[in-house]
């Protein structure tokens, strides 16, 4: 039998205040109307906490548009769970805060799209810059710990100095620097996105003179531009390992972007429970273990350190899920990659951004 | 690289991570910002220690009362490894 699961991934809504053109959603958003009550929410937490999730993130979209949000709060905290809140920061007031606090949330993770008000806000879609500020001061008072996050891509890779100095300026303590990974949204903007090499290898060094400036004091994670790399990222730290994704619609996923694997048959939770499907679904045992690699994965030595890298990348770029992740050096489709890069990277006319929209 | 921790260093549990104990997997765990860590017995007994009020080699004694061969070098290296998972904090 599988290992029980630590985490629960609830994105409780697709509905989001703001249009960020690498938005992890899928590109076919959740409607309002296809959303999952309070009640299946309920029993989700209930499932996922009998699993063995003791950790639920509570993300969307944006999970302040849901009304029922504090009830889920408290739920989640009532079955002894490390409660997660994934925000935005649009519409979380003092009050609201305070409330989801006493409920029982212990960490928020802010996000920021760039370093200044203009810079964030172009990249949000709207004037959001004020509000998150404002809202790590109200997670600061209430002494709650807070993450910033930051997804990185070629509009603002090169103001990484000042996004460093504005997250230790709300007060985080952690700083996750992501680089956009390219499923949904992100894919479709990909030649809007792509950092150039240039960008990167400035980069690299401002990120770890903070991280050795600010040790003990503020953790900053950097998650790496994937293409540009020799080995692909260990995504999800293994197929069906360690954490699963309910959609707003109650999609059952193995990772939050596995909606783009048209080949899996994606189970719901109306229909089955998270322990049968954890456990017992072709979806979630597709990718598990080692037994389903091919060469050059299955006689590698790095197949316990990278597990073959990321299915659905494999499955976008080469049409096939269970082929090494393209971005591999040992892939014989890494030229894809490679081409992709040469023509993307600097495009002679570099296309507008698709603003994600529900339509 | 995890750096030493002396005796004379007294840790505590960080703000934001929640000690509590599983019944699905029969363990205590420690929860915090984007990680789990499951805790033997000899773990769950130092992280329960941790209070910001004991030193290392203070801990090291209270356990030593409890289980036999308790090294303080291996208290001390065990709470190296939860200062760098960022569950404990050390003052002095």
């Amino acid at each position: 039998m599988a290992e029980a699961p630590f985490g629960l991934l609830a994105e409780l809504t697709h509905r989001c205040p703001l249009q960020c053109g690498y938005c992890s959603n899928p590109v076919e958003l959740v409607r309002r109307d296809a959303e999952l009550s309070t009640e299946d929410w309920r029993r989700v937490f209930d499932q996922a906490r009998s699993l063995g999730a003791l950790q639920i993130h509570l993300s969307g979209g944006e999970p302040l548009l849901r009304p029922d949000l504090p009830e889920l709060v408290t739920h989640a905290n009532s079955l002894g769970c490390y409660v997660n809140l994934v925000t935005s920061g649009v519409g979380l007031s003092r009050e609201r805060l305070r409330d989801l606090a006493a409920r029982g949330v212990d960490h928020v993770q802010l996000s920021l799209q760039d370093a200044t008000r203009e810079g964030n806000d172009r990249i949000a879609g709207i004037k959001a810059f004020d509000r998150k500020v404002q809202a790590a001061a109200f997670v600061r008072d209430e002494d709650l710990p807070l993450t910033v996050n930051t997804v990185l891509h070629r509009q603002n890779l090169d103001n990484v100095a000042g996004i460093i100095a504005m997250a230790e300026e709300m007060g985080a303590e952690r700083l996750e620097l992501a680089n956009t990974q390219y499923y949904g949204w992100a894919l479709r903007n990909r030649a809007v996105l792509l950092p150039t090499r240039d960008q990167l290898a400035a980069a690299d060094p401002v990120v770890a003179a903070a991280q050795e400036r600010l040790r003990g004091r503020m953790e900053i994670v950097y998650v790496i531009a994937d293409y540009h790399e020799a080995h692909p990222k260990p995504c999800m730290y293994g197929w069906g390992a360690r954490q699963l994704t309910v959609a707003p619609n109650g999609d059952v996923l193995p990772c939050p972007a596995a909606t783009v694997i048209s080949t899996l048959k994606i189970e719901n939770v109306r229909e089955k429970s998270l322990h049968d499907i954890w456990h017992d679904s072709p979806s979630f045992n597709a990718f598990r273990g080692f037994e389903w690699m091919r060469y050059p994965c299955r006689s590698c030595p790095r197949k316990e350190i990278d597990f073959g890298g990321c299915r659905c990348q494999a499955f976008q770029l080469t049409g096939d899920a269970a082929a090494t992740d393209p971005v591999c050096s040992l892939s014989p489709a890494r030229s894809t990659v490679d081409l992709i890069l040469e023509t993307e990277m600097a495009p002679p006319e570099v296309p507008a951004m698709a603003m994600r929209k529900m339509p | 690289m995890i750096s030493a921790v002396a005796l004379d260093a007294v840790p505590r549990i960080r703000r934001g991570v929640k000690c509590t104990y599983d019944q699905i997997r029969s363990a205590h765990v420690v929860l915090f910002p984007e990680g789990v860590l499951v805790l033997n017995e000899t773990a769950a007994s130092v992280v329960s220690l941790c209070d910001g009020v004991r030193s290392v080699g203070d801990i090291a004694l209270v356990l030593g009362d409890e289980y036999d061969g308790v090294e303080p070098a291996d208290i001390a290296s065990l709470v190296a490894r939860l200062v760098e998972r960022r569950v404990v904090d050390v003052d002095g």
